[in-house]
């Protein structure tokens, strides 16, 4: 373990450090905090009753059964929450989603009705009694039919008024996108009519989800002024933001505390069970815990299923000279931050290219299946499995390596890309030439015999942070010279608190590990945007840097005014010894962090400045592919990251494999099923979830040596760096063994042998 | 009303009592009458780890594990590890070996560790991932928890206090 205290008493660069987490003990002794363990006294546990059907008017809730159970406090539906919230819809991009069903249900799975005990098992009991009638409408589930708005899941379109580019859709009717972003750059229609050669082809991703293992846990203790709320949420501001509007309360009167999160990968941002919570307890007037069973997971939020077409023009010289995506996102039944995946990723929908014309649409879809939001990448993953698919096909048919196709055609330091924004720190050819070395590409592959084939296959991506966002942070110095950091990044197992402290370490030149991260309580901790879409690092990281900053010059201006030399041996205790004469006062300095950012232009999406930092990764794949079973063993996977300067490499090594793992779920086998909007595999028994054995065997997860030239200490996020690229490259390892394209994840063995088996004209009949 | 009874147990060394139901799991038990939250119901089927507990020197999920059973067993929790207020060697492992992001499924991982090097002093790959199949981290921590395993098998042998 690095020393950080040297025996003079001043410690040693934090920054670079291979610390060990800050909580590890409380981890491995079972003792750290999350919302998973907390109980009240007087806390009540609310089960929830779903909807049965994924779109129909509610005729009849009958509660009467369920009420009539022994041990039951009380059963509450829409109706006792419009008594408490006469408003109760919520959501960060439409205020669309009501916090019990009000007239209609959208969604198999949708909470229509809510049994309050004190036994959780009662209430478990009581809920299985609840009757509820519906007159069932035909429903859309696909998000190509939902474009086509045929059948309409919601009567009118309710924009939150929060981003500019949705303000038009207020109040729009008999419509299922909630947001059509679009980019423009040149003509590609003209490019298309000039280019010696053109692809067209059409990718699909499947319904996942996060999985976290401590399912959405919330508890509400509401008081006639007070609202606390004890949450696993990554976004405790915007929670306490949209409790208050709920409420008509100021933001002083709501405090969200938030502990550990046991996992987190997205799911847990903005209103999950808070304001059901919230309505409960004001319902119950007693504090109120739902904490959901794995099952009801399945039912809260999802990543996006996606179908994306893309069209590219190629010239004499193997370069692609015009490129058009669709991009259709299957948002379910509320929209959550749907549009927002559908503008910030949907602008990367070209790829990390250099092309001349570009048109790019991308569609938020409201459909009848469970809502989908944010999940590690963004939209990234979904949109790079069909462009880096797209560009092996491209070099295939035309005869080029792949490594030799993408080196004519990507984007260079310094270029721009297709919104016009300069590429800078994104240095795409460094890793697609540590990939090309690592991956020994110029030397032939053991192609494997018989029935086990052997094939390999790369990908490279790119992604911006969504921007704009801001960070405050606090950092407060004791009068023993103790400092403790106020940051509102939430700590769900990425590490950030250990990073943030090795930041303010390194300021005030002490150790990390002395350096309390407190505990993230929105009545101390200062304003954050959220813990999402590897935007803390950099964002909080600024802020934290500079509150340290601060904070630092003021023990520098104290001691000048004391009258001390510059470079004086007092501590930091004695300086404020001699202020005040006993031990006491504090020193704390603030750091506010937003950076600049110029909006695209409606219409076009082009900006000169679309986001302060990109993100540049690559994987390389090595596959043996059973041509009788369709079985694919990873034999090899290589993850290369580009990250700036890690703060803590050893942090950011295991960021990167773990959220390789959870990306090789994606790819190789995780998919929900659904019978008539209903999941059909809810459980960890029949959705399947990487394990150990699944690990490649050769696991390599590497970055490449640079440098965020903007960011704090030169690092920037990394915890969806390395999902980009999992599914291409093994798609196209595929290809590469046994010459059948793959289009639509997962690539199970099911697929890949129904692929092998029309390649050899003799499809697998449907049962 | 749901007829309640009276079960006797060890519980991390100390004799203890709890009324039960007969559908509670001794992990309701543990968690709701004794405070012990290192384990912790997930998937609730016994399939992800993250419940794990040790009734009579064996693993098992505490959600499955009806509290009816537990009477008149040894039970121990991940709390009973550093009752002397030292780190398992297999905890100190984890620790150094940065073996978990989350922490949520850490608990179920230690004791199945402990339980795999009390029978297999120096397992290789293949032993340590059959042996942890049953417990699943969705953080991905995969290749840290085989390198854990491996130090806190060589601390163990180098005469760390178990």
């Amino acid at each position: 373990m690095t020393t950080a205290t040297t025996t003079t008493g001043i410690s040693s660069r934090q920054i670079g450090r291979n610390l060990p987490r800050l909580e590890g003990r409380e981890k491995v002794t079972g003792r750290a905090e999350y919302t998973h363990n907390l109980r009240l006294p007087g806390m009540l546990h609310g089960k929830v009753f779903r909807s049965t059907v994924a779109h129909g008017r509610i005729k009849s809730v009958d509660v009467s059964a369920a009420r009539a159970v022994p041990g039951v406090y009380r059963v509450v539906t829409s109706e006792d929450v419009l008594k408490v919230i006469p408003h109760p819809y919520y959501g960060p991009a439409f205020h669309d989603q009501p916090i019990l069903a009000i007239g209609k249900v959208h969604y198999v799975g949708e909470p229509v009705a809510v049994v309050l005990a004190e036994d959780p098992h009662v209430a478990e009991t009581a809920s299985a009694l609840i009757v509820a009638e519906y007159e069932e409408l035909p429903a859309v589930y696909d998000e190509v039919e939902a474009a086509q708005n045929k059948i309409v899941v919601h009567d009118e379109l309710k924009p939150a008024g929060t981003f500019a580019d949705l303000k038009h859709l207020k109040g729009v009717r008999g419509t299922n996108i909630a947001l059509d972003y679009q980019l423009r750059k040149g003509d590609v229609d003209k490019a298309f009519g000039e280019a010696a050669h053109v692809f067209e082809h059409e990718f699909r991703t499947q319904k996942v989800l996060h999985l976290a293992f401590e399912p959405f846990v919330s508890i509400a203790d509401y008081k006639s002024n007070r609202l606390t709320l004890y949450t696993a949420s990554q976004g405790p501001s915007f929670v306490r933001t949209e409790i208050a509007r709920l409420l008509g309360w100021p933001e002083n009167r709501v405090r969200i505390k938030v502990p550990f999160l046991g996992g987190g990968y997205g799911a847990k941002l903005y209103i999950k069970l808070e304001a059901l919570v919230t309505a409960l307890s004001m319902i119950a007037k007693r504090p109120v815990k739902v904490s959901l069973p794995m099952e009801e997971v399945f039912y809260t939020i999802t990543r996006h299923p996606m179908t994306f077409r893309i069209k590219s023009g190629v010239d004499k010289n193997g370069r692609i000279t015009a490129r058009r995506c669709e991009v259709f996102w299957n948002g379910g039944a509320y929209a959550d931050v749907g549009p927002r995946v559908a503008q910030k990723s949907g602008f990367t929908a070209s790829g990390p290219y250099d092309i001349e014309n570009v048109s790019i649409d991308s569609y938020a879809l409201y459909t009848n299946q469970p809502p989908a939001g944010a999940l590690r990448g963004f939209g990234v993953p979904q949109l790079v499995w069909g462009y880096e698919s797209h560009t092996d096909m491209i070099a295939r048919a035309l005869n080029i390596d792949p490594l030799e196709f993408r080196r004519r055609n990507i984007m260079r330091e310094g270029g721009k890309h297709a919104t016009g924004t300069p590429l800078k720190d994104a240095p795409i050819d460094k890793v697609l030439e540590h990939l090309a070395a690592r991956m020994n590409w110029t030397k032939p592959l053991d192609r494997g015999t018989g029935t086990l084939r052997r094939g390999r296959g790369l990908a490279i991506a790119i992604k911006a942070v969504i921007s704009p966002t801001t960070s405050v942070a606090i950092v407060n110095v004791n009068a023993d010279g103790s400092a403790a950091l106020y940051c509102g990044t939430v700590d769900m197992g990425q590490g950030s608190d250990t990073a943030m402290a090795q930041m303010v370490g390194e300021i005030l030149n002490i150790p990390a590990e002395s350096v309390n991260v407190v505990p993230r309580d929105t009545d101390f901790t200062p304003y954050d945007m959220g813990t999402l879409g590897s935007r803390s690092l950099f964002h909080m990281g600024h802020a934290v840097k500079l509150a340290a900053e601060e904070a630092r010059d003021k023990i520098l201006a104290l001691a000048r005014d004391l009258g001390l030399p510059e470079g004086t041996n007092y501590s930091v205790a004695d300086l404020f010894q001699k202020r005040y004469g006993m031990q006491a006062g504090n020193i704390v300095g603030t750091g506010v962090y937003k950076p600049d950012y110029i909006p695209p232009q409606p219409g076009t999406g082009l900006t000169p400045n679309v986001t302060p930092f990109w993100m540049v990764s690559g994987v390389g794949a090595e596959v043996e592919v059973d041509t009788e079973t369709g079985h694919v063993h990873i034999a090899r996977l290589l993850n290369v990251c580009e990250i700036g300067k890690p703060i803590n490499p050893k942090i950011c090594e295991s960021q990167i494999s773990g959220a390789s793992m959870m990306q090789l779920g994606f790819t190789m086998f995780e998919k929900m099923h659904f019978d008539g909007g209903q999941v059909t595999n809810a459980s960890l028994a029949d959705y399947k979830i990487p394990g150990i054995h699944d690990l490649p065997v050769t696991f390599e997860n590497e970055t490449i040596d640079t440098y965020q030239t903007n960011g704090p200490f030169g690092g920037k996020g990394v915890g969806e760096v390395p999902t980009f690229c999992v599914s291409p490259a093994i798609g196209n390892a595929i290809d590469d063994a046994v010459g059948v394209r793959l289009t639509e994840l997962p690539l199970n063995p099911e697929a890949v042998l129904r692929a092998l088996r029309a390649k050899q004209n003799r499809p697998i009949e449907d049962a | 009303m749901t007829a309640m009874r009276t079960i006797s147990f060890t519980l991390n060394g100390e004799q203890v009592s709890a009324q039960i139901a007969s559908h509670h799991s001794l992990l309701e038990v543990v968690r709701n009458d004794f405070s012990l939250y290192g384990a912790r119901e997930s998937c609730g089927q016994g399939l992800c780890g993250c419940c794990t507990l040790i009734v009579d020197g064996r693993a098992v999920s505490g959600c499955l594990f009806l509290a009816a059973f537990a009477d008149g067993t040894t039970v121990e929790t991940v709390e009973h590890l550093d009752r002397h207020n030292v780190l398992d060697p297999v905890q100190e492992a984890f620790i150094e070996e940065g073996a978990f992001q989350c922490g949520f499924c850490t608990p179920g991982f230690v004791l199945m560790v402990k339980q795999l090097l009390d029978e297999h002093p120096d397992p290789d790959d293949e032993r340590i991932r059959d042996y942890l199949s049953g417990n699943l981290c969705r953080c991905g921590a995969y290749p840290e928890i085989i390198r854990a395993v491996k130090s806190a098998a060589h601390k163990r042998r180098a005469g760390k206090p178990a």
